[in-house]
């Protein structure tokens, strides 16, 4: 009985066994042989819209078969990390431009910067908005290229500013400031000018960029928050509550911006260009005449933005990177560009493709083609988003006078100083590892 | 045959395993591996500041002690999750049990017909996936087309914004873990109600006690066993609620259902938090050892 018992037992084992190796055999049969499989993955609507992209690439360059997963929005972030963990990354991947540090540090991502000086007639960096190459960068190190981009301009109601008596849209603080104030009197009554959801950071952050505060100090392992530039900034933005010209609202508790928009009862409004298709789909059609895009004023004069938008990226552990920079390349080009913009409404990362026809005559992307001149990177470090957050927090309780300005700054400093502890840490320690050495070699 | 053979073979290897532990041994195996390894790893873990950092290079891993658990414990969203959780646990499952009871004791009355299908019907939500339910639960929540919105309205009722309010996204995530869970809960409380003899309520009957009094003083002291499992496991299975609010409202509005199973998984995978997510794992285990140990003191069956 023993014996079959255990013969048994080895039948199992090697059924298990060789259904392991048939798994294995199929993960690794999905290449032809003589064939480079490129995996990419991509997400939301970008994901769909890539794979003819993908069968256009697989035409150009025979040999290579890129299979294009798309991956939903909300998962992609948990998808890419349990991903490394298991070391499945794909070979090419779309990134969120505020991911990259976050991937650089786990050192997944290959580094770009020598590709792209060999193949500068293809993917010049001239050619690309300053502001949104420079989040690809970490530590100096470019790991991504922009696939498509995206920031945050001023949406008002042309109309009610008209009857206040203000001709065109304010370009420095003080005039914004002036132009919400004669607007709220023709508003209906009880109603706000502005409308800056307090659940979103955006806002308070963009104001702090613009008066020109580096938000963290240190490289990256301290908050600046007690930096005058910031305090200028979040003054500014607490302010207008206090003053009655911006709602102490959340987005949950603000029913449909659509509506409050189209009944006047908001007249100015800062997003970015997802809401342009929105606000002509969701705006009566006698409204659409009066409205329009500007780029955002700024302490003295035009103010700066955020830089958003998305990267593409190769693996570091990828098999394929020749291959997958001629991806990367291929969705770099102009043409490809623009095309892809008439297909999903995600503006071009390459400056040449702004030229497109559909986009020249657009009014109201013009003024994001604009901006996107004037765009700076929030700071590279993993820990940003949850640092936003952070900052958001910290905003709405001054907005709300639930904490004076200074109280609500203090402990902004305090929270932000214990999540960038970890880094202060690993700067100690390498630190300490480069004055061993380095004493060593003097002995 | 093996009465025969055992002693033999016994005698001839001293060491031999009983053979009791081969049978059990596939099971054991997989349950060290998958739940007692993991367990003890996570222990560990929650000690540690495991992080990006640390996934990058082990080496960035520290000990830190009981610091994790200090700084959960501090910060306002644990505790805001902390009262969510407990808000569904407690609302919700009495809720549950009070469902299932009823749909136990309608489903097995004499006088009801077609109690199979009455049966089927009852169970079809707890077998179905929570993924799919969740998404025509929100179809079923929307504040314009919704079909709860649309009856309420025949009633009068202005429009809700069921999971856009923060006020009423728990109390629509109650409504839908209810639907879904009270069909098990009636299974085991149908078998409870067969198990109770006739002849009590036939004795009470004789006694002139009401369709009331014999409920009240024979159906529930009878079930009072079934009924404890029934509190207990609905309870342990509240606490850790995760899928409703990850497919509905993924937290929000205002974090109004950010659960302790959401916060900590926000924590490991948004924020990469493992240490802290571990701790806070711990923390959720402790609750519900807490809320077993006092419903067994309420017990009347396990005080006697």
């Amino acid at each position: 009985m023993a014996r079959s018992a255990l013969l048994r037992c080895r039948v199992a084992a090697s059924a298990v066994l060789s259904t392991l190796a048939f798994a294995l055999g199929c993960a690794r049969a999905g290449a032809r042989s003589g064939e480079t499989e490129l995996r990419v993955w991509a997400f939301g609507a970008e994901g769909e819209a890539l794979n003819p992209i993908a069968r256009e690439f697989e035409r150009a360059n025979p040999g290579v078969h890129v299979r294009v997963q798309a991956i939903p929005w909300t998962a992609a972030h948990e998808k890419l990390l349990t991903a490394y963990v298991g070391g499945a990354l794909p070979d090419v991947a779309q990134l969120g431009n505020t991911w990259i540090p976050e991937f650089a540090a786990l050192g997944a991502l290959e580094p770009l910067d020598t590709l792209m000086k060999r193949d500068s007639a293809v993917v010049p960096r001239s050619d690309y908005f300053p502001g949104v190459l420079a989040t690809n960068v970490v530590d100096g190190v470019l790991y991504g290229v922009p696939w498509y981009v995206d920031t945050r301009v001023l949406f008002y109601r042309t109309d009610l500013l008209r009857k206040a008596g203000v001709a065109r849209p304010p370009t420095t603080w003080a005039e914004f400031r002036d132009d919400l104030a004669r607007v709220k009197g023709v508003q209906p009554a009880g109603a706000f000018p502005a409308l800056f959801p307090l659940d979103e950071w955006a806002q308070p952050v963009i104001f702090a960029l613009q008066s020109g505060s580096p938000l963290l100090a240190d490289h990256g392992t301290r908050g600046d928050f007690q930096d005058p530039r910031f305090r200028r900034g979040l003054e500014f933005y607490v302010g207008l509550f206090r003053d009655g010209l911006a709602p102490a609202l959340a987005n949950t508790q603000i029913a449909n911006v659509y509506q409050e928009f189209g009944a006047g009862r908001v007249a100015m409004y800062i997003t970015g260009p997802w809401n342009v298709g929105e606000f002509r789909r969701r705006l009566p059609p006698e409204l659409q005449k009066s409205w329009t895009t500007a780029p955002l004023p700024g302490p003295d004069s035009a103010g700066v933005s955020l830089a958003g938008g998305s990267s593409i990226v190769i693996m570091r552990r990828s098999e394929s990177k020749a291959a997958a920079w001629r991806f990367l390349a291929f969705l770099a080009d102009p043409v490809r560009q623009a095309a892809f913009y008439e297909k999903t409404g995600d503006l071009p990362a390459r400056r040449s493709a702004w030229n497109t026809p559909a986009l020249v005559n657009d009014h109201e992307l013009a003024a994001f083609g604009e901006q996107l001149g004037r765009v700076v990177p929030t700071p590279a470090v993993p820990e940003w988003e949850l640092i936003a957050t952070r900052i958001a927090q910290a905003a709405e309780r001054a907005a709300r006078g639930r904490q004076s300005i200074d109280d609500a700054i203090a402990s902004l400093q305090r929270d932000v100083d214990g999540i960038l502890e970890k880094r202060r840490w690993l700067a100690a320690q390498r630190a300490a590892a480069h004055v061993a050495t380095g004493g060593g070699a003097g002995k | 045959m093996s009465a025969g053979l055992a002693p033999e073979r016994s005698r001839r290897r001293p060491w031999r395993i009983a053979p009791g532990w081969w049978f059990v041994a596939p099971a054991l195996t997989l349950i060290v591996v998958f739940f007692v390894g993991p367990v003890i790893g996570a222990i560990g873990l929650s000690f540690t500041d495991y992080d990006l950092y640390a996934l990058a290079d082990p080496h960035a891993a520290r000990w830190v002690g009981f610091a994790n658990y200090a700084r959960v414990l501090h910060e306002p969203l644990f505790w805001q999750s902390l009262r969510n959780t407990l808000y569904f646990a407690l609302v919700g499952g009495p809720l549950t049990v009070a469902a299932s009871l009823g749909a136990a004791l309608l489903v097995n009355a004499r006088a009801v017909r077609w109690k199979g299908a009455a049966r089927v019907v009852f169970f079809a939500p707890f077998v179905t996936t929570l993924v799919a339910v969740a998404i025509v639960w929100r179809y079923l929540y929307h504040p314009q087309f919704g079909l709860v919105n649309w009856m309420l309205g025949h009633v009068g009722i202005h429009p809700i914004d069921w999971l856009g309010d923060p006020r009423w996204a728990m109390p629509a995530i109650i409504l839908l873990a209810t639907w879904k869970n009270f069909g098990y809960n009636m299974l085991i409380c149908i078998a409870g109600l067969q198990n109770i003899p006739r002849e009590l309520y036939e004795a009470a009957s004789l006694d002139g006690a009401s369709a009331w009094q014999r409920f009240r003083h024979v159906t529930i002291p009878m079930l009072g066993p079934t009924l404890f499992f029934v509190v207990i496991v609905t309870m342990i299975g509240y606490l850790q609620l995760f899928t409703e609010p990850y497919v509905m409202t993924q937290g929000g509005p205002l974090r109004a259902t950010t659960s302790l199973a959401l916060y900590m998984y926000e924590e490991g995978f948004r924020w990469w938090r493992l240490g802290s997510a571990a701790a806070i794992a711990f923390l959720l285990f402790f609750l519900i050892v807490l809320f077993t140990l006092v419903q067994r003191r309420l017990s009347p069956k396990a005080a006697a």
